[in-house]
């Protein structure tokens, strides 16, 4: 691990008005990693995966990706953009565009942010939409599509930026159960070839398989963390012996 | 009396050529009123969900004047109170043009506050974390959304609006109003000329109602 972190989280604390959601959050993720956040709902994991692009702003401690700093409170510096630029994001709600089609939700981005012309964009966007095996449906609108083409779609866009790091927030919480798979499998395949990412999902089968690092959070702090194979089967914590009780049980 | 009155065709359709002289100033003083009062709906209904408080209040009090006080009162206000100030008479046309701006405006800030409102928050925040700056993420994102949601609201005011130029007969503008109120001072027909100055007013708001179903239906506004 003699690789630079893309991630640096140093004493990270954020509080919603008086409820402390994030406590002395310290974590690295290198280039390549995997980290899958796991925690009941309520335990801050989503909260710590939107500081790292600053959706949420934090109060105190420090954040480095990719090199640019965030600092407390940031809700628009040069660096905060530069950030956003490079770490690409996936949503429970999908969030796609709805005005725009399939295609120009993919080329939106790197048309406006990049400047890419758009012959190009479309030219990327149609092979990652294959990619993503929704090739066939670049001109509908997003409401046309299942929830799983949806979370596809949302994947593409976010790839087109060509990011160094995906977030991940509950990508399937919101998925029909049939529908849950094909996106697990698009992730999957961007994980073996390498993508940085962070997941927050309660896929615990496929936290297993996916996971270079699992970290459990609970109320705002990291109890544990390790490969996956320690954490899911020798749970040092007892908390966290008692959520994955919880959630392995069914 | 009453059970002897019959209605005189001939009278109302007399009436007509006259009446349309009218329509010019109606459509004018709605059209430029509409137009400018867009104009300041956006700018001071952004201002108003703006999060710096020195931007906001004076927004909200444009807003809570102009939607508080009736129209009637603004255009005696801009056409006999404002020359005292300005030193100069008010033309007529430009008056009720104001009013209308002025008065839409304040509506129209709240249709652009509630339908910028009314779009999730998770557009923004995808907008934002694709590098999208603010601007980019409004302007692409948001707005045109916003705007699409705006449209069955901005129908309606625009109806009111136009309704409301009637009300401008009094400061003398020759609109539909007026020019029945002259043409029945000579030929005393008021049921048949009130009637077909009611079809006229009518017959340009069925014409905006139909315009505007349109828009919505064929996504001429913010796509689908």
């Amino acid at each position: 691990m003699a690789e630079q972190p893309i991630v640096r989280m140093q004493k990270v604390n954020k509080y919603f008005g008086r409820l402390h959601v994030l406590r002395d959050i310290e974590l690295d993720v290198v280039p390549g990693e995997v980290v899958v956040i796991i925690g009941a709902s309520g335990s801050g994991k989503s909260t710590l995966i939107r500081c790292v692009n600053g959706l949420e702003p934090f109060q105190q401690g420090a954040i480095e990706v990719d090199g640019h700093p965030l600092k407390p409170g940031d809700q628009g510096s040069r660096d905060l953009q530069a950030i956003r630029r490079e770490v690409g994001m996936v949503f429970q709600q999908f969030n796609l565009f709805p005005h725009r089609t399939v295609l120009q939700n993919v080329t939106l981005a790197p048309m406006k942010v990049r400047g890419t012309d758009r012959r190009e964009a479309e030219e990327t966007a149609r092979r990652l939409l294959d990619r993503v095996g929704i090739g066939n449906q670049a001109e509908k609108y997003p409401t046309q599509l299942s929830g799983g083409q949806q979370q596809r779609v949302a994947i593409a866009r976010a790839l087109a930026m060509e990011p160094r790091l995906m977030l991940f927030d509950e990508p399937t919480s919101a998925l029909d159960p049939e529908m849950i798979g094909e996106v697990l499998d698009v992730m999957r395949e961007l994980a073996g070839e390498g993508m940085t990412m962070m997941i927050v999902t309660h896929e615990m089968g496929f936290a297993r398989e996916v996971a270079d690092r699992v970290i459990y959070i609970h109320e705002g702090q990291i109890v544990e963390e390790g490969p996956p194979e320690e954490v899911f089967d020798r749970p040092q914590s007892e908390r966290t012996q008692a959520f994955l009780s919880r959630v392995l049980k069914h | 009396m009453g059970g002897d009155f019959t209605f005189d065709w001939q009278a109302a359709i007399a009436s007509i050529p006259y009446l349309l002289e009218g329509i010019p100033y109606t459509l004018l003083i709605s059209f430029a009123g509409l137009v400018f009062g867009f104009l300041l709906g956006i700018v001071f209904g952004l201002l108003s969900i703006n999060p710096v408080r020195l931007l906001r209040w004076p927004a909200i009090a444009y807003i809570e004047v102009f939607r508080g006080t009736p129209v009637l009162v603004q255009v005696l206000f801009i056409f006999y109170g404002l020359p005292e100030l300005l030193g100069g008479p008010i033309n007529a046309l430009t008056a009720g043009i104001a009013a209308i701006a002025l008065n839409s405006g304040a509506y129209i800030s709240e249709i652009v506050r509630g339908g910028v409102q009314s779009i999730d928050r998770g557009q923004r925040e995808a907008g934002l974390s694709l590098g999208l700056s603010r601007g980019q993420t409004f302007r692409y994102v948001i707005w045109p959304q916003a705007l699409k949601r705006m449209i069955p609201p901005l129908g309606n005011q625009a109806i009111v609006s136009i309704k409301d130029t009637s009300l401008f007969s009094v400061i003398g503008v020759g609109e539909l109003v007026r020019q029945g109120q002259i043409y029945i001072a000579t030929t005393f027909t008021a049921l048949e000329v009130y009637l077909m100055v009611a079809l006229l007013y009518l017959a340009i708001t069925l014409t905006l109602s139909a315009l505007l179903r349109w828009a919505e239906r064929t996504g001429v506004v913010g796509g689908r």
